[in-house]
C-alpha cells in the first residue's frame, strides 16, 4: 500500500480570504438562477405538493386510508419517522462533536449538513403527528395545564420522544442560525440589492465583526456545541426506546440504543454524501469539498456500518442463545417469513455492499460513493421496515397474525416528504451560503498565527 | 453605507424583550379561553320552549327535585318530566296563561316538548346519576344553586378537570344521603356541626372521610381510572 504520509488537503491551495468569500457568496448573490436549479426545485416542489394532497386527504378521511391495521398498527409513518430522524443525526455529529474534537475538515460540510438535519427533522416530525388519529390535537402531547387535568403519560417513551425530538429540533435550529450570523453579515455587506441587504441585515442581527463580537460568538458557539453533543446520542436512544421498552420480540432488546445511534449516523453520512457529491459538482466546489471529505465520510460510514452489523449479529445470536421460542421464531420469520425478501435485501444493502468502502479507490470516487450512499439509505429504510413491520405482524398469538401492505397514500406521503426535503434544500442552496465562509477562512494558511 | 436607521437598535431590543411577554400573554390567554364560558357555556342560560323557572318551582313552591326528575335515584338519567307532570298542576292553575300555551299544545297533541339540554356531557363520557346520589353527592354539588336559577344554566364547566376534582378527593364534597336533595345544605363547620351516627363533625374532611367508608366508595385509583368514565 502506498499510503501518502500527509492526507489530502481540506481546501485546495491558492485561496485567500477574499477569494474564498467571493466564491461562496457569489453563489447566492451574483450567480443567476440556473435552469437546472429551477428544474430541480420545480420537481421537488411538485412532489411536496403531493405530500400536501396526501396529508389533506388524511385529515379528511383519517388513518384508515393507510395500510395500518391490527396487528400492524405502526406502518410507514413510524418507519419514515425513524428513517428521517436518523438522517438528521449526521448534521449534529458533524457540527457539534467534530467541532469539539477539532476536526477542522468539518468546516466545509457542516453548514449544509446542519441544514439537511433541520429539514430531515422537519420531515421526521410530521409523521408522529400525522399518525395520530386526531392530528389537530397534537398539542396534547405537551404537558400544559389542560382542562382535563391530566398530564401526558410520563412513563411512556412516546412522550420522551416528544421532548427528545423537539429539543433536538430547537437546538439544531439555534446552532445552525448562530453559525450563520457572521456569514449573513457578509452577505448583507456584499449584496447590491436593497431588499437583500435589508433581509440579510435583519437576519445578521447587527453583526459588525468586532473583536468583542467574535469573543462572545465563539463562546456561544462552543456552548451550543456542548449542548448539542449529548443530543446526538440521546435522540436516537429515545427513539429506540419506543421499541425497546415494549415486550414485543424484535423490539425488546438492550442493543437497540447504541445500534440505533450508529444506524442514524450511518444513514446521516450517506445522505450528506448524496447531497455533497452533486452539489460540489454543479456548483464547482471541488476545491472546498475535497476528496478528503469524501474519504472521511466514507470511513465514518464504514465504522458505523460495522456497528450496525454487530447489532444485527447480536439480534440473531440472541434469538438463538436466549432459548426463547418467540425470539427464535422472530429470527426464523425474518429469514423465511413473508417479508424475508426485504430482510435479505437489507442484509445485502446494509452489510454486504458497504464493505467495498474498505477499498481506498472507491472511498474517493464520487460516482461510486454516491451509489453506495443511495444503497445505504435504502438499506437503513428497510432496516426500520423490518423492525416495525416484521416484529408486529406475527407476535405471540398465531390467531392475531396479519399482513401489512402500504397503500398509495403511504407511498405518496413518504415520497412527498422526500420532495419537501429536497425543495427545502434547493431553497437553502439558493438563499444562504451553503458552506460556512468564515470557518473556511480559518482553514487558510493566511489564518495561521505565526510566532515572530 | 447604513441600511438601517439608528432607531433599529432600540426596536430590535424591544422586539426581543417584548416577544417573551407576547408569547407569555398568548399562552395565558389561550389557557383562559379554554375555560371561559365562551367555550364551556357555563352560567349561560339556554333558550327553552317555555321559560321554566327552577327558582320559582323549587325555592318558591318547595317541590322536591324527584317530583319531576323521577329516575335520578335509580337510573343513569335523571329524567325529563313528561308534559303530564306539568299538567298535574297547570290544568288547575295558570291554566290560561299564554306563556304555557306550548305545554297545553303538547298535552293536546301528545307531542313532547323539546327542551334544550343544559347539562350535556360529551357522548364519550359514561355518566350515571344514581351512583352519585347513592354515594352522597348532593344535587347542587354539580348543578349549583338550581333553586336560585330563574332560567336554567349549567353551573360547572363540565370539563374533565372539574370531574376529576371530586373523583380525586371525594371526601371534599360528600354529604349524608338524606341531605342530597337539600339545596341549601352547608358543609359542617365549628359553628354548625353535623351529626352522623351519633358522632359530631365540625369539618368537612373528617365527615367526608367517614362517609367514604360508610358508603363503600371505590378507591380513588378505581374512580379515576380512564375506563370508569370512558367505557
Amino acid at each position: 500500500m502506498d499510503e501518502p504520509t500527509t492526507p489530502a488537503p481540506v481546501i485546495e491551495p491558492g485561496y485567500t480570504f477574499g477569494t474564498v468569500t467571493d466564491k461562496i457568496s457569489s453563489i447566492v448573490l451574483t450567480r443567476p438562477t440556473s435552469n437546472g436549479w429551477l428544474l430541480g426545485f420545480g420537481v421537488a416542489f411538485l412532489v411536496s405538493m403531493g405530500l400536501l394532497y396526501a396529508v389533506g386527504y388524511l385529515f379528511l378521511r383519517g388513518v384508515g386510508i393507510w395500510g395500518v391495521n391490527i396487528p400492524v398498527g405502526w406502518g410507514f409513518a413510524i418507519v419514515n419517522f425513524v428513517w428521517w430522524i436518523g438522517i438528521g443525526h449526521a448534521g449534529t455529529l458533524i457540527s457539534a462533536i467534530l467541532l469539539l474534537l477539532r476536526q477542522s475538515w468539518r468546516n466545509s460540510i457542516n453548514r449544509f449538513a446542519e441544514a439537511m438535519t433541520l429539514f430531515a427533522v422537519a420531515c421526521a416530525g410530521m409523521f408522529p403527528i400525522l399518525h395520530l388519529g386526531r392530528p389537530w390535537l397534537a398539542y396534547w402531547l405537551f404537558p400544559y395545564p389542560n382542562t382535563m387535568r391530566v398530564w401526558p403519560q410520563f412513563r411512556s417513551p412516546l412522550v420522551w420522544d416528544v421532548f427528545a425530538v423537539s429539543t433536538y429540533g430547537t437546538i439544531s435550529l439555534l446552532f445552525w442560525y448562530v453559525g450563520l450570523i457572521p456569514d449573513l453579515a457578509t452577505l448583507r455587506d456584499r449584496s447590491e440589492n436593497r431588499g437583500a441587504q435589508i433581509i440579510y441585515g435583519m437576519l445578521a442581527m447587527g453583526w459588525r465583526g468586532s473583536a468583542r463580537h467574535w469573543a462572545r460568538y465563539e463562546t456561544a458557539y462552543l456552548l451550543l456545541a456542548g449542548l448539542a453533543t449529548p443530543l446526538v446520542l440521546s435522540v436516537h436512544t429515545v427513539v429506540s426506546f419506543d421499541f425497546a421498552i415494549s415486550i414485543l420480540p424484535g423490539w425488546h432488546t438492550t442493543i437497540f440504543p447504541p445500534y440505533f445511534v450508529a444506524g442514524a449516523i450511518y444513514s446521516g453520512f450517506a445522505m450528506v454524501l448524496m447531497l455533497a457529491i452533486p452539489i460540489r459538482k454543479f456548483y464547482g466546489l471541488e476545491d472546498f469539498i475535497t476528496d478528503r471529505h469524501l474519504n472521511n465520510s466514507a470511513k465514518v460510514m464504514l465504522a458505523t456500518g460495522l456497528i450496525v452489523a454487530y447489532g444485527y449479529g447480536m439480534e440473531a445470536f440472541m434469538g438463538w442463545y436466549s432459548g426463547n421460542r418467540y425470539d427464535s421464531f422472530l429470527l426464523w420469520n425474518r429469514l423465511h417469513g413473508p417479508y424475508a425478501f426485504f430482510y435479505y435485501l437489507l442484509l445485502i444493502s446494509n452489510l454486504a455492499i458497504p464493505q467495498v468502502l474498505w477499498i481506498r479507490k472507491l472511498r474517493t470516487s464520487p460516482f461510486w460513493l454516491f451509489l453506495i450512499s443511495g444503497v445505504i439509505l435504502v438499506g437503513m429504510w428497510l432496516e426500520r421496515f423490518i423492525i416495525v413491520v416484521v416484529s408486529l405482524h406475527r407476535d405471540f398469538l398465531t390467531s392475531s397474525w396479519g399482513m401489512y401492505y402500504p397503500t398509495r397514500w403511504d407511498w405518496m406521503t413518504y415520497v412527498g416528504t422526500i420532495g419537501f426535503f429536497l425543495a427545502c434544500m434547493f431553497l437553502f442552496l439558493r438563499l444562504l451560503p451553503m458552506i460556512s465562509i468564515f470557518e473556511m477562512r480559518t482553514l487558510l494558511p493566511e489564518a495561521e498565527v505565526k510566532a515572530e | 453605507m447604513q441600511i438601517f436607521h439608528r432607531s433599529t437598535n432600540t426596536i430590535s431590543r424591544a422586539t426581543i424583550f417584548g416577544a417573551v411577554f407576547i408569547i407569555a400573554i398568548l399562552l395565558w390567554g389561550s389557557i383562559q379561553w379554554q375555560r371561559s364560558p365562551y367555550v364551556t357555556y357555563a352560567k349561560v342560560a339556554r333558550p327553552q320552549p317555555v321559560p321554566f323557572s327552577h327558582q320559582h318551582h323549587v325555592a318558591g313552591l318547595g317541590i322536591d327535585c324527584r317530583y319531576c326528575h323521577t329516575s335520578v335515584e335509580t337510573s343513569s338519567f335523571a329524567g325529563i318530566p313528561p308534559t303530564k307532570t306539568c299538567m298535574n298542576c297547570h290544568s288547575q292553575i295558570w291554566s290560561g296563561a299564554p306563556m304555557l300555551e306550548p305545554v297545553r299544545e303538547s298535552f293536546r297533541s301528545g307531542k313532547s316538548l323539546v327542551w334544550n339540554r343544559v347539562n350535556d356531557l360529551p357522548d364519550f363520557v359514561y355518566f350515571n346519576h344514581s351512583i352519585h346520589i347513592n354515594k352522597g353527592v348532593g344535587c347542587d354539588t354539580c348543578h349549583g344553586p338550581v333553586d336560585r336559577m330563574p332560567l336554567m344554566f349549567n353551573y360547572a364547566s363540565l370539563q374533565m378537570e372539574w370531574c376529576l376534582d371530586c373523583h380525586r378527593a371525594p371526601e371534599k364534597y360528600l354529604r349524608p344521603r338524606e341531605q342530597v336533595f337539600n339545596m341549601r345544605y352547608e358543609q359542617p363547620s365549628s359553628d354548625k356541626p353535623a351529626t352522623l351516627d351519633g358522632k359530631q363533625y365540625t369539618d368537612q374532611l373528617s365527615l367526608g372521610t367517614d362517609l367514604v367508608h360508610k358508603y363503600n366508595l371505590r378507591s380513588v385509583a378505581d374512580i379515576t381510572s380512564c375506563s370508569t368514565c370512558h367505557r
